[in-house]
This record gives structure tokens, C-alpha cells and sequence, in this order.
């Protein structure tokens, strides 16, 4: 493998892969507090298409337009999160109803392609475009350096997240409570530890995180507009949440191998070497069902298992 | 919530009004909801609404187009209804459908120009083994592996396209054709030959011969959970495993077998696909149309019994096709996934008020604990009281 080569593909990692960590890391904070939201994809298609519609519709300097898009798109995300969260935590509805009700009602032949033409957005090609920073000057170094130093906000950010999740669930007092109400929230709140509260909290910031990681899409990978752009990646990071084991730093390194392997299907094309695409397209899928065999089976339940209250709604006179 | 003050309060027994009035609420409401979403893009409801009621039932053919359109959607209902109301959650009736109609489409193409009393239950049966096989993965793995089937039939759902791509876009297969002119500017799957198409009943309005496959299968699934053994044990099972363990139930041989029926009844629908309607593998109109998810819609909207899976079908059918109908000319495009999301949605919520019932206001305060109703003590002395954890 050449130095080319390797540099394409660790790009498209990381071209495909942010958006994955993003939308992940926010919806591994979901179920770290118990709440599976199978709506991420819907979050990013509705945070995509008000991103975008921001974005064209507003007259001024460029940055300022890319800022409010993407705060217009957090607050979309986590607006729909919230409703999410009404009907699971307050009301305890089924998780996988309500989630499947945010997907159809939000997804790609829902409210987001009901946006999109209403402020007609397939028309026109994006005016803005989330530019690069080389903040050290760096670009230049071989492999690394457009890797590394040559990267729009998104990908700085969702680095820093990453980071940021990781301390906050394992070095902070309200990370601890987390991963308590997740696991055990009769406990958690016995230990005083509002439950519905941070279950609200973290499902809304997984909205925002989602709605962050649509808006990548209109404003970096390609500023323009189809219905159904996230294409399924919702669901990948549904996946991605599993195959990282509820781990905000694999999470980013699986997100970067399943971009790559989406692109390698591609890559390898170009270069004369005929698999069929399909196969590399449905790794990340099969993947996700050997990780959740393996979290689920014997072999992973003593380190490897999820949070204990996945899925449960909580009420304190069931409980 | 501190701006209304409510707390929920369990029930004992709902209101026997409550569970047969909850669709209409729910379907009420979110056309309600859609009104005002289209109040507010400056869209005029009354009209919107108007058209799309004659695009689903008035208007001429409209009612042979909404039964077409409701055909798939009766049949992934049932599978839905018969996997939900067990807590199975068979979200992969769309690769079920998907693996079905390749098999289906296969075996129609080798019987070639045979009676149609061959090729129709051997289409069917064809179908039924592919939904089953495809329902099979995820139904062992939960089973003998204890993974959730969530998530496992989640991800066949996405493979199971590609590997209709593959064969249709991809490579020479079985079920692509290589020979007609169009297929030779894009590729597409094989044809039936048109002996093999599935028959039409009716006159004036056209009833395909999935439709009526489907309502027999309702009122088949509706006697079996009423009236037998098993139907009775999946009850059991449902409410309380635990239960079942103690009544003798084999709870995972009863999972597999309810996950099998489910398959199956997907498997129909995907050999009622091409037999019915397109007559070969349409890869880019099978991922497009997500006939598994909208099952499960009308078959929450129809609170999991198979003959309210009837009417919902109905219900949802004609709306997709006014959508497909009108859509474009004064319809916004994504308006009748946004209300069939809103269904569901309320749906799902309003299951809360079968269990629970909300009381507002002052008394929403949680009362110190003694003073509670005395018909609730019962119950929380069971659970362990969670009141004195409060702080």
C-alpha cells in the first residue's frame, strides 16, 4: 500500500466518519442514561435540511452564517429530542415505537423533505461551505499533516468531544451519575440523582450532537441538497454505540474504519480490483451484529455489556 | 415538567372505551398537528386534505391504487402485530420482504410459462421460506445468544438491498435480464412471464390477490391468538415471562416460533410484490418504499389485533397513495410520512393512559407517604416501597 493510497483512504475516514462521531458520542450519551433513540437519523436528516435552509437564506458574512446554521441545527436536533424524551422518560412509552415514530416523522419521506420543499433547497448549490483551518501551520507535512492540521471545525470539535465525553463519564461527579441512572436508576436515585432529569439532559444532547453531525453534510461534505442525504447513517451510529462498547474513544476509531471501509469498496474500484461494492457496504452492518452477539453472549457480558437500564423506563413506584 | 403539574397514577383496569377510542384519538390529532404545520408554511389544509381524501377513495381508480398500496402494508401489519404484542421486536420486515421476493422472483422465473395454480403457491411458498430464513438469524441469535433482536434485524434490514443490488446492478445473476433493450440501457431484474402474474379480482375497482391472501391470514392470526393453545400462551409469555416459565410455557421455543410467523407473513408480502404488482426484483422501489417500517405503524395504530391491522392498512394504504397521487402538484413533499410519523408517535404516547391516568394540579405533588389511596399500597408494599427513597 502506497503513501497515496493510505492518505485517501485515512481522509475519507475521516471525511465519512465525523458525522458518525458525532451523532455516536451524542447518542452513547442517550444510552448511557438508559434511553435508546433510534430517531438519530431523523435528527441529522431534520438538522441537515435546517442547516441548509439557514445557511441560503441568510444574508451576511459567511461565518456568521455557518455559526447560527449550525446553532439552528443543534436546536433542531435537540427540539425533536426533547419530544423524544416527553414520550419515553414522561410518559414511558416503548422506546422502539416512539423511536421509529421520531424516524418516520422526521426521516427522509418525512418533515425533513417536507422543509426541503417548502424553502425549496434542491434548487440552488450551497452559498457557504465550512472552511478549513490550519491553526498551526502544519498542513504541509506528509501524511499527517492534512490529516491532522488541515480539517473544518466539525472535525476539531468532534476530536475535543471526544475527549471531553471521556473525562466527563469516567472523571466527573455528574459522569458518575450517569453511567448510575443508566445502569441501575432505582439506585441512582436513591443516591439522590435526578433521573428524569439527566435522562432529558443527555437524550436532548444527543439531539443537538445529531443535528450537529446533519449539518455536516449541507455545510461540509457537499453544500447542496437531496432528500435522504445522511443515506443511513443515522443507523450507523446507532451500530457504532454498540461496536465501541458504550466507549467514547472507540467510538472514533470505528467511526474512522467505517468510513474508510465505505470508501474502500470505491477506492479499490478505481484501481482495478473487482469485489463487489456491496460487500464492503455491508461490513459495517455485519460488524454490528457480531458486536452485539459478542456483548450479548457469554464472552462479553462481564466488561463489555450495556448499560443495565437500556431500554427500561423508569418510575419509582415500579421500580 | 413544572409548568403543568401532573404525575401519573397507576391503573388497575382501563376504561373499556379507552382502547378502541385511542386510534381515533391519535389519528385525529395528528392531522390536527399536520393542519398546523401547513397553516404555518402557508399551505391551506382544508384543501390539502380535501385532495388528498379524493386522491385515496373518490377520485376514479382511486380505491384500486389505495388497495395496491395497502397490500404490503396489511401484510408487514401482521407481521408487526404478531412480533410486537409478544415484545418481540421484529423491526426487519423489510430485508424479510426484500429476501423473500428474490426468492419468490426466482422460483417464478424458472417455472417459466406454467399454470398459474403452480406457479402462485409456489411463488408463495418460495417467499415464505425467505422471509422465515432471513427471520431466522436474528430469531436464533436472541434465542440461544440472548442478543437483542432490536438491533439484528435493524442491520439485515441494510444488508439485505445490497445483496438485491448485487444481483440486479452489480453482476450477471439469475434474476437480472440481459437480454430486452431497456435493460440494456439500465440494468434491471428478469420479468415473470406473464402467466405467472398474480390474479386481479373485481370489477371496476381491481382487488389483488395479496390483499385477499392478506385478509384471510388476518382472521387466521385473530383466531389463533383468540381461540388456541398457543395463541394463549403467547399471551402469557407477553405479560410475564416469568409467568410463563412457571406455567410450563418453552419461552424460547414460543420466541422462535413467533418470530418464524412473522418472517413468514413478510415473506407473503414480498412474494405478493412480485407476483402482484412489479413481476421482477425492483432493488431501488423495495429499499425506497420501507413497507416494514410503515407495517409497524399500522400495526401499532391498530394496537396489535390482526383484523384492526384491516382497517389500518386501509387507513395508511390510501394515504401513502394520495401521496404518491398528488404528490408535487399542491403537496408538499414528506407531508404523509410527517403525519404517519405523527400517529405512531401518538400512538406510542397515548399507551401510557392505558396503564396509567394523569392527575393534574395541586394533588400532582406526590403525597407523603400513608397518605396515598389505600387501592395503591397493594401494589407498592409488593414492589418495595419507592417512596421512601425520595429526598
Amino acid at each position: 500500500m502506497n503513501e497515496t493510497l493510505l492518505v485517501t483512504l485515512l481522509a475519507a475516514g475521516v471525511l465519512y466518519g465525523t458525522p458518525l462521531v458525532l451523532a455516536g458520542i451524542g447518542e452513547l450519551f442517550a444510552e448511557r442514561s438508559g434511553v435508546m433513540n433510534l430517531g438519530v437519523e431523523a435528527m441529522m436528516l431534520m438538522g441537515a435540511a435546517t442547516a441548509f435552509w439557514t445557511s441560503q437564506s441568510f444574508d451576511g458574512p459567511g461565518w456568521i452564517a455557518l455559526t447560527v446554521s449550525l446553532a439552528v441545527a443543534a436546536a433542531t436536533g435537540t427540539a425533536l429530542a426533547a419530544i423524544y424524551a416527553f414520550t419515553v422518560v414522561t410518559l414511558r412509552a416503548s422506546q422502539i415505537v416512539a423511536g421509529l415514530a421520531l424516524l418516520i416523522l422526521g426521516g427522509a419521506t418525512g418533515l425533513s423533505s417536507y422543509i426541503a420543499s417548502i424553502g425549496d433547497l434542491a434548487r440552488d448549490t450551497g452559498k457557504h461551505r465550512l472552511p478549513d483551518y490550519d491553526p498551526f501551520g502544519l498542513a504541509d507535512l506528509p501524511v499527517v499533516g492534512p490529516l491532522l492540521f488541515d480539517q473544518n471545525i466539525l472535525v476539531y470539535g468532534s476530536w475535543a468531544l471526544v475527549v471531553i465525553a471521556s473525562l466527563y463519564l469516567y472523571r466527573t461527579r455528574p459522569g458518575l451519575h450517569l453511567r448510575a441512572v443508566g445502569e441501575d436508576p432505582k439506585s441512582a436515585d436513591a443516591m439522590g440523582v435526578n433521573v428524569v432529569a439527566y435522562r432529558y439532559a443527555h437524550t436532548m444532547f444527543g439531539g443537538a450532537m445529531a443535528g450537529m453531525a446533519g449539518a455536516y453534510y449541507t455545510l461540509a461534505i457537499a453544500p447542496n441538497w437531496v432528500d435522504n442525504i445522511t443515506a443511513g447513517a443515522g443507523w450507523i451510529a446507532i451500530a457504532l454505540v454498540i461496536t465501541s462498547f458504550w466507549r467514547p474513544g472507540l467510538l472514533l476509531v470505528g467511526a474512522y474504519l467505517f468510513g474508510i471501509v465505505t470508501s474502500l469498496g470505491f477506492t479499490l474500484q478505481t484501481r482495478g480490483v473487482d469485489l463487489p461494492s456491496q460487500i464492503f457496504s455491508a461490513m459495517p452492518y455485519l460488524l454490528t451484529i457480531v458486536a452485539v452477539v459478542l456483548v450479548s453472549s457469554g464472552w462479553g457480558r462481564g466488561r463489555l455489556h450495556p448499560p443495565g437500564a437500556l431500554g427500561d423506563p423508569y418510575s419509582r413506584e415500579d421500580a | 415538567m413544572q409548568w403543568i403539574e401532573f404525575r401519573l397514577e397507576k391503573r388497575l383496569e382501563p376504561p373499556r372505551w379507552l382502547g378502541p377510542s385511542m386510534p381515533f384519538i391519535a389519528v385525529s390529532a395528528a392531522l390536527f398537528l399536520g393542519a398546523v404545520i401547513l397553516l404555518v408554511s402557508g399551505r391551506n389544509p382544508v384543501v390539502i386534505y380535501q385532495r388528498m381524501f379524493q386522491a385515496a377513495f373518490t377520485n376514479p381508480g382511486a380505491l384500486s391504487a389505495t388497495l395496491t398500496a395497502a397490500t404490503p402494508l396489511l401484510l408487514t401489519g401482521l407481521a408487526a402485530a404478531v412480533a410486537f404484542r409478544m415484545r418481540v421486536w421484529n423491526i426487519g420486515a423489510d430485508g424479510q420482504l426484500m429476501i423473500a421476493a428474490v426468492l419468490a422472483a426466482g422460483v417464478g422465473i424458472a417455472l417459466g410459462e406454467r399454470s398459474i395454480a403452480i406457479s402462485l403457491p409456489a411463488m408463495l411458498v418460495a417467499g415464505v421460506i425467505g422471509g422465515v430464513a432471513w427471520a431466522l438469524i436474528p430469531a436464533l441469535l436472541r434465542a440461544y445468544l440472548r442478543t437483542s433482536e432490536v438491533l439484528t434485524t435493524l442491520m439485515l434490514n441494510y444488508v439485505a438491498p445490497l445483496i438485491l443490488f448485487y444481483l440486479i446492478i452489480d453482476s450477471t445473476s439469475y434474476w437480472r435480464d440481459l437480454e430486452s433493450p431497456s435493460a440494456r440501457v439500465f440494468p434491471q431484474g428478469k420479468t415473470l412471464a406473464e402467466s405467472d402474474f398474480w390474479p386481479e379480482y373485481g370489477e371496476g375497482i381491481s382487488v389483488p390477490f395479496g390483499l385477499v391472501v392478506g385478509v384471510v391470514l388476518a382472521v387466521l392470526l385473530a383466531v389463533l391468538l383468540r381461540s388456541t393453545r398457543l395463541g394463549f400462551q403467547m399471551k402469557v409469555a407477553a405479560d410475564s415471562e416469568a409467568a410463563g416459565h412457571y406455567a410450563g410455557i418453552r419461552t424460547v421455543r414460543l420466541l422462535i416460533l413467533v418470530m418464524v410467523i412473522s418472517g413468514a407473513l413478510a415473506g407473503v408480502a414480498g412474494a405478493s410484490q412480485v407476483g402482484d404488482f412489479s413481476h421482477r426484483i425492483e432493488p431501488k422501489a423495495l429499499q425506497f418504499a420501507t413497507y416494514g417500517y410503515t407495517g409497524i405503524a399500522v400495526a401499532a395504530l391498530a394496537r396489535y389485533n390482526p383484523l384492526g391491522v384491516v382497517l389500518s392498512a386501509f387507513l395508511v394504504g390510501g394515504m401513502t397513495n394520495a401521496g404518491f397521487a398528488i404528490q408535487g402538484v399542491d403537496l408538499p413533499l414528506g407531508l404523509i410520512g410527517l403525519i404517519q410519523g405523527l400517529i405512531l408517535l401518538l400512538v406510542a404516547a397515548s399507551e401510557v393512559s392505558s396503564r396509567y391516568r394523569f392527575v393534574f394540579g395541586r394533588r400532582a405533588r406526590p403525597e407523603p407517604h400513608g397518605t396515598e389511596p389505600l387501592r395503591e399500597i397493594d401494589e407498592q408494599t409488593a414492589a418495595g416501597t419507592g417512596q421512601e427513597a425520595a429526598p
